[in-house]
């Protein structure tokens, strides 16, 4: 549930930052560009439809076939939230109901250009609402940690796609070479990072900066390294407060993530390949979140 | 400006039948006088604003059922009227003590059936009809259960005819369902019509607490703190939005088969840290998918080895298993018979007279007066199946013939009952809606009956089914204090 909450967020934003970007240069490339996130390009083009706003907003947002789309997550954590309804608040429940309701009574001509950032900041508050009455009203049992354990798995897989697809954008630059403002804005905003960043590095955007603030600064909170952080913490809170055995695996695999992001300085990194990097990290994360579905559920 | 409670709703006609709120004849019923003092004053546009904000909350909430019947199972509201149910304290003494005399009944009929049969083999009820029948369970022939308690949670359907009488439609003391929606709509009720609500009446709040004191009462012997929990077949069931609201509202885990485990002929659930043991189980699954190993082999929704752990006593199941003995709509025709012979006593809540096909007197009845009579299968639940002969055409009515000279075992026949009536908020206004209503009650050692009930109304004007798959709905039901 945790998890298809914070793709939808994360989706959202994504798109509407690439709105805002394309109003600015009405480029295909931003478009294309979170085709490549979700590894939808394939896909995509089989079926022949253009790669521009219209098409791809609607994709990501209502195409109900379409697994990476806002309305998929939101269906999955609605569907998963009704399993779970025996566990979490009544509020929690109820809340992802009326999101999800809400989103179904959209059609395809409701996305007119100037409708979309509007809808697009409505699914975004619809789970940053989740966030909040799940904050303030989830028992704190063994659910509530399960719960962030997804959600920070998620995020930082979000996070390695963004950085993924980009540094591709980019292209093969030395660390320490400028990018153009625009880029580095878009890449940020799409992270809720740009301010952030702002404050960190005032003086500009250089690549190494950009690429270290996502991956990790860790008071960043979308940042691969707070992510995992955040992740072990929880597992390890998990184990000893009711004294379970299982995610060893898990703990080891989060060790060597942590291991090679604080061994390496970001300009490292890039020398060596971003892509590979985030590669391991990614397969790593999809490993840690096998191996805790079999040790705690048993499937 | 108020208008005259006693001509509330103005143009309001009960169309002969006995109305819920005014009673039998052009006099209300006093006991309703609070209620439709209040009603009066609120305007039928503000009533319906209300009614639209009720039904947004239940739709938000997800207080759902899944329609069968559709090619894509879809979530339905069980459509709410705001116009209560009300009950006096007098008639609810009446229709507790008689369900309580019903189910006290049920469970001695049960017990007499899986031990000495005497109700048998003094030819009360036929053999053939207990023992030939597909929900007799012959492995729990011998076997003692808990407080001799087989139906834990039983739902008894009544309707009022028109002469203001109660009368038993019928028994369900398999899974009945329908409480959830007894205690949200007292709930939504209370949100959306404070002003309504001040009238003094019983709560019906602690279901899941007395539910949860019931399962205690059973759970095997010198167990100090025993788990419960409630099996569910699971999300795609008609019914898991109650399975959730039980779970919830007695604190127990909700589990499905497979989170269940029996090892040593002992029940385990799978936990994050291990296995833990579970004493108790209300199962909301039918015996028929309960447990692989002894009914049906193909059931992915039940568990292995359940009926072992159960006849060694290690746990305690509500309902029983082979409780659909009692509540079979044959069976149904001799309960005064066997209250009489089990209690010493008359029924309190008489049946409607019944006919019984299998019965030679009963079929030549039925056939003679088909035009009169509603017919229905034994077998069936949900009002499928059945046929009312004087809404029947032609063809329905041959077609029903037919059925009953092949299979007359399998149905039995009813007078039409002129079931009571309660306004209801219709798009044209309020009208005169047939209702319903279903009690609950719930027997650990004792027996207990929620105040009030399920009152299920038929929404279609002259429509007698107020099943929810078939469009039926539900109010809020007042026992007066």
């Amino acid at each position: 549930m945790a998890r298809y909450v914070e793709r939808a967020e994360n989706l959202a934003r994504i798109l509407d930052v690439t709105l805002a970007a394309a109003r600015r240069h009405g480029s295909a490339q931003d478009w294309a560009a979170i085709l490549d996130i979700n590894s939808d390009r394939e896909q995509f083009s089989e079926s022949g439809r253009a790669i521009d706003g219209d098409t791809v907003v609607h994709f990501y947002l209502l195409d109900a076939a379409n697994e990476t789309s806002i309305l998929y997550a939101l269906t999955c954590a609605r569907e998963n939230a009704r399993t779970l309804r025996p566990f979490i608040s009544t509020e929690m429940w109820s809340q992802l109901n009326v999101a999800y309701n809400w989103l179904r009574t959209l059609r395809a001509a409701d996305l007119t250009p100037p409708e979309r950032p509007r809808l697009l900041a409505t699914v975004k508050q619809y789970c940053q609402t989740h966030t909040g009455i799940t904050e303030g009203t989830f028992f704190r049992d063994q659910g509530w940690y399960f719960y962030h354990l997804g959600r920070y798995i998620e995020r930082a897989d979000q996070t390695t796609r963004l950085l993924d697809v980009k540094f591709h954008r980019l292209g093969a630059v030395a660390p320490t070479a400028p990018i153009e403002a625009g880029e580095a804005a878009a890449l940020l905003r799409s992270a809720a990072g740009y301010h952030a960043f702002r404050r960190v590095h005032p003086r500009g955007f250089v690549l190494g900066d950009v690429v270290g603030f996502l991956m990790l600064n860790d008071a960043f909170p979308r940042s691969v390294r707070h992510c995992v952080n955040e992740v072990d913490r929880f597992l390890h809170d998990l184990r000893q407060r009711y004294g379970l055995r299982g995610g060893t695996d898990a703990l080891e695999r989060l060790d060597d993530i942590q291991v090679a992001l604080f061994e390496r300085p970001p300009s490292t990194i890039l020398q060596a390949g971003l892509h590979d990097f985030v590669d391991r990290i990614q397969g790593q994360l999809i490993e840690i979140s096998g191996s805790l579905t079999r040790d705690f559920f048993g499937r | 400006m108020a208008s005259d409670p006693s001509s509330w709703p103005s143009g309001y006609d009960a169309g002969g039948y006995y109305c819920e709120v005014f009673g039998r004849t052009d006099a209300p019923a006093h006991h309703t006088l609070p209620l439709r003092e209040r009603l009066s004053r609120i305007p039928v546009d503000e009533l319906r604003r209300r009614a639209r904000n009720a039904e947004n909350e239940l739709f938000n909430l997800g207080v759902t059922f899944t329609v069968y019947s559709e090619k894509d199972a879809i979530d339905r509201i069980l459509p709410f009227d705001v116009i209560p149910r009300v009950l006096s304290a007098d008639e609810w003494r009446q229709i507790e003590a008689g369900v309580i005399q019903r189910v006290t009944a049920l469970n001695l009929f049960l017990h007499d059936v899986y031990h000495a049969q005497r109700a048998l083999k003094d030819g009360i009820v036929p053999r053939d009809l207990v023992l030939g029948n597909s929900n007799y369970r012959p492995e729990m022939q011998g076997f003692d259960v808990p407080c001799g308690t087989y139906v834990h949670i039983c739902g008894i359907d009544i309707v009022r005819d028109d002469a203001g009488r109660f009368l038993v439609l019928e028994d369900n003391g398999r899974t009945p369902s329908g409480v959830s929606y007894v205690v949200e709509n007292r709930r939504i009720m209370q949100r959306t019509f404070p002003d309504l609500i001040d009238v003094f009446i019983q709560p019906v709040e602690d279901y899941g607490l007395r539910l949860g004191h019931a399962m205690e009462a059973i759970a095997p012997a010198g167990i100090d703190a025993p788990q419960i929990v409630l099996l569910s077949p699971g999300i795609y069931n008609s019914a898991y939005f109650e399975h959730v609201f039980l779970a919830r509202e007695m604190g127990v885990p909700l589990v499905e088969g497979r989170d269940l485990v029996v090892d040593d002929d002992r029940v385990f659930m799978k936990t994050t840290a291990g296995l833990a043991p579970v004493h108790v189980v209300y199962r909301r699954i039918n015996d028929d998918f309960i447990d692989p190993e002894v009914f049906r082999a193909d059931s992915q929704l039940g568990v292995p080895g359940l009926m072992r752990a159960y006849r060694k006593g290690n746990v305690s199941l509500a309902n029983a298993i082979g409780t659909g003995v009692a509540d079979d709509k044959a069976v149904y025709a001799y309960l005064p018979r066997l209250i009489r012979y089990y209690l010493g006593e008359d029924a309190i809540l008489p049946n409607v007279e019944t006919h019984l096909c299998a019965e030679r007197d009963g079929l030549m009845y039925t056939l003679e007066h088909l035009d009169e009579l509603v017919v229905k299968p034994v077998g069936e639940s949900g009002g499928y199946g059945i046929v009312v002969g004087p809404r029947a055409s032609a063809a329905e009515r041959a077609a029903i013939r037919e059925r009953l000279r092949r299979d007359p075992g399998n149905y039995i026949s009813q007078p039409m009952v002129r079931l009571s009536v309660c306004p209801t908020l219709m798009e044209e206004g309020i009208r005169p809606r047939h209702v319903d209503l279903r009690p609950f009650a719930v027997t650990g050692r004792t027996t207990w009956v929620l105040p009030g009930g399920l009152s299920r109304v038929a929404l279609r004007q002259g429509s007698l089914i107020v099943n929810s798959s078939q469009g039926g709905g539900s109010k809020d039901t007042w026992v007066l204090v």
